[in-house]
């Protein structure tokens, strides 16, 4: 008993990490491969911002209730850097709509600039209402005049038509740029001042994005990006995958007639294109979040890591440190965010459109929560291993749910409004089913999965 | 036996073991005082006798009786009081509201206590409308005591009661705690102002590194020329 | 009279239709859920973000025992059925805030966590709350105000005084203020005034001297609760009879209580009553259109064409988000010197 217990101990990361791919590897020959790589593609997504948050709680205790918000960050970069620029709404709306946003920077300036200077604070609002109010006519007119460009199909500015993968970048550094600022005010404060003000800008990022149309098309969402892999109807053509699917085949295929080989292949080939082009997927993602973990893990080791993990596991003796840790911390926020925006890039890509409503903090901010704790509050592996192990929970959760909820109907007379009730009723069980899994591990297991060595929640 | 006896305590904060094996005791009509260094568990002492910190091992008596178990709220309602070293009063509750909380566990009318505190502390009968940390180190030490006062305790328990205080309400709050004693209450206090405080004293204790150094009483502490070395000054 | 000095009066009874009414009953529903969130953190030591989503919980516990009233006909006419249950529902509410202290927060206590570890099982609670308010009622927004809609409605207003500008005041605004205005006074004679009250203060002054009190701590978090659940139940119940019930509506209150809370100065009672007011009227001055106003005022050459709206209403919690960035910059400890503003 003992024995094993020490087992456990010792491997259990390689343990728990198989024991995962088992359950992907039996879901891949029961139902189907392209569902399982799919599974495996949004929980690679999901570990990078888990990795983020990561940063941010183990190494620093910062609590960022606004994944949401920066996640959204990223998403917006990939319509900015890589759609193709709408010339017509630029002409029509363009110069003004600068024009009306560099007025609005230069009365913040103003007002900021002033206020250093000592000048009278009346005047300073003052000026800054009027500038407000100008910023505001010359926005507003912009805006119409962008939005009535052929509402249906574009309606807004468009972006720079740039490679895709560029916008990863610039979605890290979105979210980094919101992070500074937010850190910048907070963290100098008590710990849940900051947990407030991020849940309250990734709200309004979201607001912004849903009723800017002019800027990433609001509610009516962005359609077919870029991609950085082929796509599957390309793929279906190229001869050397047509001959590797008709080699896997070939005892099957073989015993078929002509015309059914044809078909059959076609349907082979078919699967096989979506399968390669998911594929390439988690190539990309896979390599990513390898070269994010090596950076935090050298980052840890350098001298700079070494002082946070001083600062981490003596905070008190740390603390006369005062002005030292904070600055440390705004560091550890801007850069856990700026993760965190490269997985919303990321999956924006992934999914191939970007659809402001998708933003809901149960998704984007809880689930990925529930994550680093399930996974291990700390630990890099634990929040990777916790974003499989949750996304696969959450995606099953929805069948399973349904199928329960069918079970119960066998019981219940055909017609019956309190079942059709239920069914509809049945997801928001996930919300309780999450907050109890978060509530439970916090509780009773406190470390996680694989719990990171010297660290106490 | 003595009134209340804490006997052979051994107790730590986590792993950090802090008292080793130390007792102290101290009767009715009589005011026993420990001496130390800084750091020494002298606090500490006081917070194991409260129930505040759980002793590893020893025995906490209070007439007799073994308190061990009981909780610090049971401790109080048996007779304890304690004046803490560090954060003595309710900052944003008014010198009055200080004093009735103090009274808080008793049934009966508080306000003839209330009174004799006033008679005591002249000052803070003119302050009893003012917020806690509104007033002056020496005042909010003369409050502390005063809420100690309200449960008409039979011993009572002070940590560094003249810290921070000019002489002259120093000596004021030691003749209140001459007072108190010649009243028949037992006290126990902890003094950095070692030598005056064993002139006063029935009893010492020298507590270093959590265990009794020297005991005897105060006269003896004063008069012993290793303490009198070591912690008086020479 | 001239048409001028009318104009004037028109001018005002539009503003207090739309801005000074409205203000006065959703500050009112602020300052109530902004007191619980000041009591918790006073007492318990952590931002509540369950709040808005506790909101909501009282709520439905109204809804339901309100529907059921009506399908059984217990109601008395004129008074909303809602307003007859809420004593009910506060029971309810006091059993499951009760119940998930004594799930979950008594634990970190005892443990003495970080505050930030026991605001994250806050969010814990807040979506497994959110789930079963959802759950039970759907996401959907209901109404269910009954009983008389007008103390004095536009057109009674209109005939009565002449004007052209009409001013309604709702049953629920009469309500909204009425009670809270009656609640507060008891919080706040409760806290000053009583025994138990000023333990409560002293705990949340300190917790060992309170101890050394012979206070107890487990009946003073009970008490919190108490008051919490009540207040909440009330907020809630008040804000859903004026502007409907949608649980992400609730949620996203979290914002403006908060903001209120931090404006105020946190672990402040009258902090958290002021800044709901200032947060409440900022948000409908700031939203609001001028255009009618405006046209009232000043002459024909002058009238404004576009509308006159500061912010778009959709910024609404954009609001409180600025007035909360401003304190944080400006003055963190809020208007009235609140507790700790760095971490203790
Ligand atoms: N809450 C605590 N957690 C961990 N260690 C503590 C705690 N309180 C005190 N200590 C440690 O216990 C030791 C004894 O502390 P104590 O307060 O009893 O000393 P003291 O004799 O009262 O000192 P002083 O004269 O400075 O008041 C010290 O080393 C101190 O650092
Ligand atoms: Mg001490």
């Amino acid at each position: 008993m003992n024995n094993l217990n020490n087992i456990w101990q010792s491997y259990r990361a390689i343990i728990t990490f198989s024991l995962m791919g088992f359950v992907l590897l039996f879901v891949g020959f029961n139902q189907s491969w392209a569902l399982v790589i799919g599974i495996i593609n949004m929980s690679l997504i999901s570990a990078i911002m888990a990795l983020g948050v990561n940063i941010q709680w183990g190494y620093a205790g910062l609590f960022n209730v606004g994944i949401m918000g920066f996640a959204a960050l990223g998403g917006v970069s990939v319509v900015l850097i890589s759609q193709q620029p709408v010339t017509e709404a630029i002409d029509v709306g363009g110069i003004k709509m600068l024009f009306a946003l560099a007025l609005g920077a230069a009365t913040i300036a103003a007002g900021v600039l002033l206020n250093r200077r000592g000048v009278n604070k009346w005047l300073i609002s003052l000026i800054v209402v009027i500038g407000y109010l100008f910023t505001r006519f010359y926005f507003s007119e912009a805006s119409k005049l962008i939005e009535k460009v052929d509402p249906a199909i574009t309606g807004y500015l468009g972006g720079f038509g740039l490679p895709i993968m560029l916008s990863w970048i610039v979605g890290g550094l979105a979210a980094a740029g919101a992070a500074w600022w937010i850190g910048k005010i907070t963290l100098s404060l008590r710990s849940d001042y900051l947990a407030i003000a991020t849940l309250g800008i990734s709200e309004i990022i979201i607001y912004v994005i849903k009723n800017e149309d002019w800027f990433v098309r609001g509610l009516k969402n962005v359609y077919g990006l870029q991609r950085p892999v082929p796509y599957e109807v390309d793929m279906q053509k190229s001869e050397w995958l047509q001959n590797i699917v008709a080699w896997i085949h070939r005892s099957e295929l073989q015993l078929l007639s002509q015309s059914e080989q044809i078909s059959k292949l076609s349907d082979y080939v078919r699967e096989a294109s979506v399968v390669f082009v998911k594929l390439s997927y988690s190539g990309l993602f896979l390599l990513i979040l390898i070269a994010f973990i090596m950076l935090s893990n050298l980052a840890l080791n350098s001298p700079w890591g070494r002082k946070v993990r001083a600062i981490r596991d003596n905070e008190v003796a740390a603390s006369a440190m005062g002005k030292n840790i904070t600055r440390q911390h705004l560091q550890i926020f801007v850069i856990g965010s700026a993760i965190v925006g490269v997985a919303g890039a990321l999956l924006v890509t992934y999914d191939g459109i970007f659809i402001p409503t998708a933003y809901q903090p149960l998704r984007f901010t809880f689930l990925i929560w529930v994550m680093v704790i399930v996974g291990g509050s700390g630990n890099n592996l634990g929040s990777v291993l916790g974003a499989f192990i949750m996304w696969f929970i959450w995606i099953q959760s929805g069948p399973i749910g349904l199928w329960a909820v069918e079970m119960l109907g066998n019981y219940v007379q055909e017609g019956n409004t309190s079942l059709e009730f239920i069914e509809d009723r049945v997801h928001y069980l996930r919300l309780i089913f999450m907050g109890s899994i978060m509530l439970l591990i916090m509780r009773f297991s406190p470390g996680g999965i694989l719990p990171e060595k010297n660290k106490e929640l | 036996m003595a009134y209340l006896e804490g006997k052979n305590l051994v107790a730590s904060y986590g792993v950090v073991p802090i008292l080793h094996e130390c007792s102290v005791e101290v009767e009715k009509g009589e005011l026993a005082v420990i001496v130390g260094p800084n750091g020494a568990g002298k606090s500490t002492v006081m917070r194991v006798l409260l129930g505040m910190l759980n002793a590893t091992s020893g025995s906490v008596t209070l007439d007799g009786k073994d308190i061990s178990m009981l909780s610090t709220q049971d401790r109080i309602s048996h007779g304890l009081a304690f004046v803490p070293q560090t954060k003595n009063v309710f900052p944003s509750m008014t010198v009055e509201e200080n004093l009735q909380m103090g009274g808080f566990i008793r049934q009966d009318d508080i306000n003839q206590t209330i009174e004799e505190v006033y008679a005591l502390f002249p000052i803070l009968y003119d302050k009893r409308k003012q917020l806690a940390e509104q007033l002056s180190g020496g005042q909010r030490q003369q409050v502390a005591f005063g809420r100690a006062m309200m449960t008409k305790p039979s011993i009572m328990l002070l940590d560094e009661p003249t810290a921070g205080v000019s002489p002259i309400v120093m000596d004021e709050i030691f003749s209140n705690i001459l007072d108190v004693r010649n009243a028949g209450m037992a006290v126990l206090m902890v003094e950095q102002n070692a030598q005056q405080a064993l002139n006063i004293a029935d009893k010492g204790y020298v507590l270093v590194s959590g265990r009794n150094e020297h005991t005897g009483t105060g006269k003896e502490l004063i008069n012993n020329s290793e303490v009198r070395k070591k912690f008086l000054g020479g | 009279m001239t048409s001028d000095s009318v104009d004037i009066i028109n001018a005002f009874a539009l503003l207090t239709n739309f801005v000074l009414l409205p203000a006065l009953s959703y500050g009112s529903q602020l300052a109530l859920g902004a007191l619980a969130v000041t009591l918790v953190y006073s007492v318990l030591r952590f931002s509540n973000f369950a709040q808005g989503d506790s909101m909501a919980f009282g709520t439905m516990i109204v809804i339901l025992l309100t529907s059921f009233m009506i399908s059984r006909g217990w109601t008395i006419s004129g008074i909303p059925t809602a307003l007859l249950v809420i004593p009910i529902a506060i029971v309810f509410t006091s059993m499951y805030l009760l119940t998930m202290d004594r799930l979950i927060y008594r634990h970190y206590r005892k443990i003495k966590a970080k505050s930030i570890t026991i605001v994250m099982s806050s969010i814990g609670v807040m979506f497994v709350t959110g789930g079963i308010v959802r759950f039970v009622l759907g996401a959907t927004a209901q109404k269910f105000e009954d009983g008389e809609r007008f103390i004095f409605s536009v057109r009674e207003f209109k005939a009565y005084t002449g004007l052209e500008q009409g001013i309604a005041f709702k049953t629920s605004q009469f309500l909204t203020i009425t009670i809270a205005f009656l609640l507060v006074a008891f919080v706040f004679y409760f806290l000053q005034k009583t025994k138990t009250g000023k333990a409560m203060r002293a705990y949340s002054d300190n917790k060992e001297l309170a101890l050394l009190s012979g206070i107890d701590p487990d009946k003073m978090v009970q008490i919190t609760w108490l008051l919490v659940a009540a207040l909440t139940t009330i907020a809630g119940a008040l804000y859903g009879l004026d502007k409907g019930f949608a649980p992400q509506q609730y949620h996203l209150l979290l914002l403006p209580i908060f903001a209120s809370v931090i404006v105020g100065g946190i672990g402040s009672p009258i902090g958290a009553i002021a800044g709901a007011f200032l947060v409440a009227f900022s948000e409908i001055l700031l939203t609001y259109a001028y255009k009618k106003f405006l046209i009232y005022l000043l002459p024909l050459s002058m009238h404004p064409s576009s509308l006159v709206q500061l912010i778009g209403t959709e910024y609404k919690y954009a609001i409180s988000f600025v007035i909360l960035v401003i304190v944080l910059l400006i003055k963190p400890t809020g208007l009235f010197k609140g507790k700790v503003i760095v971490d203790e």
